[in-house]
């Protein structure tokens, strides 16, 4: 793959977080009943900025869960080698609250789909909103982020990287081109 | 990220990765078990036929369990039901049930040999749930599931198998699969009842029990299978007890932190003391719990793929 553009650097991407972040307190009154879930991998730093930012602004003690959807995949017939089932830990009870999934890159929609059946077993949240840094479109079910950091018309040959800080060490979103022998 | 077997026959063989990979995930669907639905969709539309020629209980009902946890279909299959008793071949039953389409086995039989017998005369994925006196792996795997989660690690620990290793699949898989993860075993019972080739095993055999107790991290009792002794292994269940049983006196000069494991049924009073057994260092259910989530790590590990 090489890289073709730079989306995002850190500041952008610390801006994008911010904004995104009065955007969820703006929508949700009442903070006692929201609680953040972070997707595997990147989804779960980003839940966490995200928590961290809305606990400075409203002094308020907001815990972050971390969602694995490896189970829930639907391509699990086709694919024969199987992905490693990473750690689900969602430390409140999401019966009645407000969840705001977060993920790094909005693409077909199909994590997504599998995200809310996942959630959906925890119990019976009161609503599940999405956040995402990038929609990069080419959805391919009926699914959209209530929150977007920026909206990007991609093309199939394309990859959008996020790398960040505390996994990556660095924070950068880069638009990436497929070469053939990729 | 992927298991480099296809079918699990048995741990003879079976790489650390393989056996890492399979632990790891077993982690997370023991924290899939503890949801409000400890249901996953993952193996929707997959059939799996319980194929037990053998009497079980945990085992059979952990792995269904397991099945329906992952959302399999599963269809039980039983010697006592079947056309086995009215004279059917092993391989016309295989083929039998693998043309009503189905994807994987679990298989238990008194022979060993019969889950690999199986590989050769279906596509469909082989679990060995127990075959003879050769292997039992998804038993060893919760085993070790059971003490990497109390102790933290595997490597460098030492486990005392203690009783009738002769007649226990189970003592052969741990054997293997322990030493594959750096363990060191010692595998002890009474002379007649320790495997007459132990070098196949490669590892050592004593009918010394203060000698295979000594510095152990982790003590397993095996059942003393009184079903299938033949006369005169040993003199009596009195002296078998005197001699290789577990009881509190004797847990009492081991290491206050030391595990106790027993594949199940116990027979209280004989292998081990009902003290023991209930005590605080026996972590018995715990290994059972764990069969569930190990069970799950192996069928969705082995269960995918268009021909899987």
């Amino acid at each position: 793959m090489k890289k073709i553009e730079l989306i995002m650097d850190g500041h952008a991407l610390d801006l994008a977080i911010t904004r995104i972040t009065h955007q969820i307190i703006e929508h949700n009154r009442d903070l006692t009943k929201l609680g953040i879930v972070g997707m595997q991998t990147r989804g779960i730093f980003l839940a966490r900025r995200i928590a961290r930012k809305i606990n400075e602004i409203e002094k308020t003690d907001l815990a972050t869960g971390v969602l694995d959807i490896t189970l829930y995949r639907d391509d699990y017939r086709k694919a024969f080698r199987q992905p490693r089932v990473q750690i689900t830990d969602i430390p409140f009870d999401i019966n009645g609250i407000s969840v705001v999934l977060v993920d790094d890159v909005l693409f077909t929609g199909r994590t997504i789909r599998a995200a809310l059946d996942a959630l959906m077993d925890f119990g019976r949240p009161k609503s599940i909103q999405l956040a995402v840094i990038i929609d990069r479109g080419n959805r391919e079910l009926p699914i959209q982020a209530d929150y977007a950091g920026t909206v990007l018309k991609t093309q199939a040959n394309q990859e959008v990287s996020l790398k960040v800080e505390e996994l990556d060490g660095e924070d950068s979103i880069w638009l990436m081109e497929l070469e053939k022998d990729d | 990220m992927a298991l480099t077997i296809r079918h699990l026959l048995g741990l003879d063989g079976v790489s650390r990765d393989d056996i890492t990979l399979i632990l790891d995930t077993a982690d997370s669907f023991f924290e899939v078990l503890s949801r409000e639905i400890p249901v996953v969709p993952t193996l929707r539309g997959k059939t799996i036929v319980n194929l037990f020629y053998e009497g079980s209980t945990r085992t059979r009902i952990s792995f269904e369990l397991a099945e329906k946890r992952l959302s399999a279909s599963p269809v039980n299959f039983s010697v006592s039901i079947s056309s086995v008793s009215k004279g059917e071949t092993l391989r016309d039953t295989i083929r039998n049930i693998e043309a009503m389409k189905i994807d994987m086995v679990v298989v238990r039989h008194d022979a060993a040999g019969v889950p690999f017998f199986l590989t050769q005369c279906t596509n469909a994925v082989i679990i060995n749930a127990g075959d003879g006196l050769h292997e039992h792996p998804t038993q060893a795997l919760l085993d070790m599931l059971t003490i990497r989660q109390k102790i933290g690690r595997l490597e460098g620990l030492k486990v005392a198998i203690v009783g009738d290793i002769f007649h226990s699949r189970v003592a052969r898989s741990n054997a293997w699969g322990m030493k594959t993860m750096g363990m060191e075993v010692v595998l002890c019972g009474p002379h007649t009842l320790l495997p007459q080739h132990p070098e196949s095993l490669g590892v050592p055999v004593t009918d010394n029990l203060d000698e295979a107790l000594n510095g152990a991290d982790v003590v397993m009792l095996l059942r003393l299978q009184l079903e299938r002794q033949s006369s005169g292994t040993f003199p009596s269940i009195r002296e078998y007890r005197e001699r290789f049983g577990l009881d509190l006196d004797r847990l009492s000069d081991l290491s206050k932190k030391v595990l106790i494991m027993h594949p199940g049924p116990i027979n209280r009073g004989i292998e081990l003391a009902s003290n023991v057994a209930d005590g605080p260092n026996s972590v018995i259910l715990e290994q059972v719990t764990n069969g569930v989530a190990v069970r799950m790590a192996v069928l969705y590990l082995l269960g995918g793929g268009e021909n899987g």
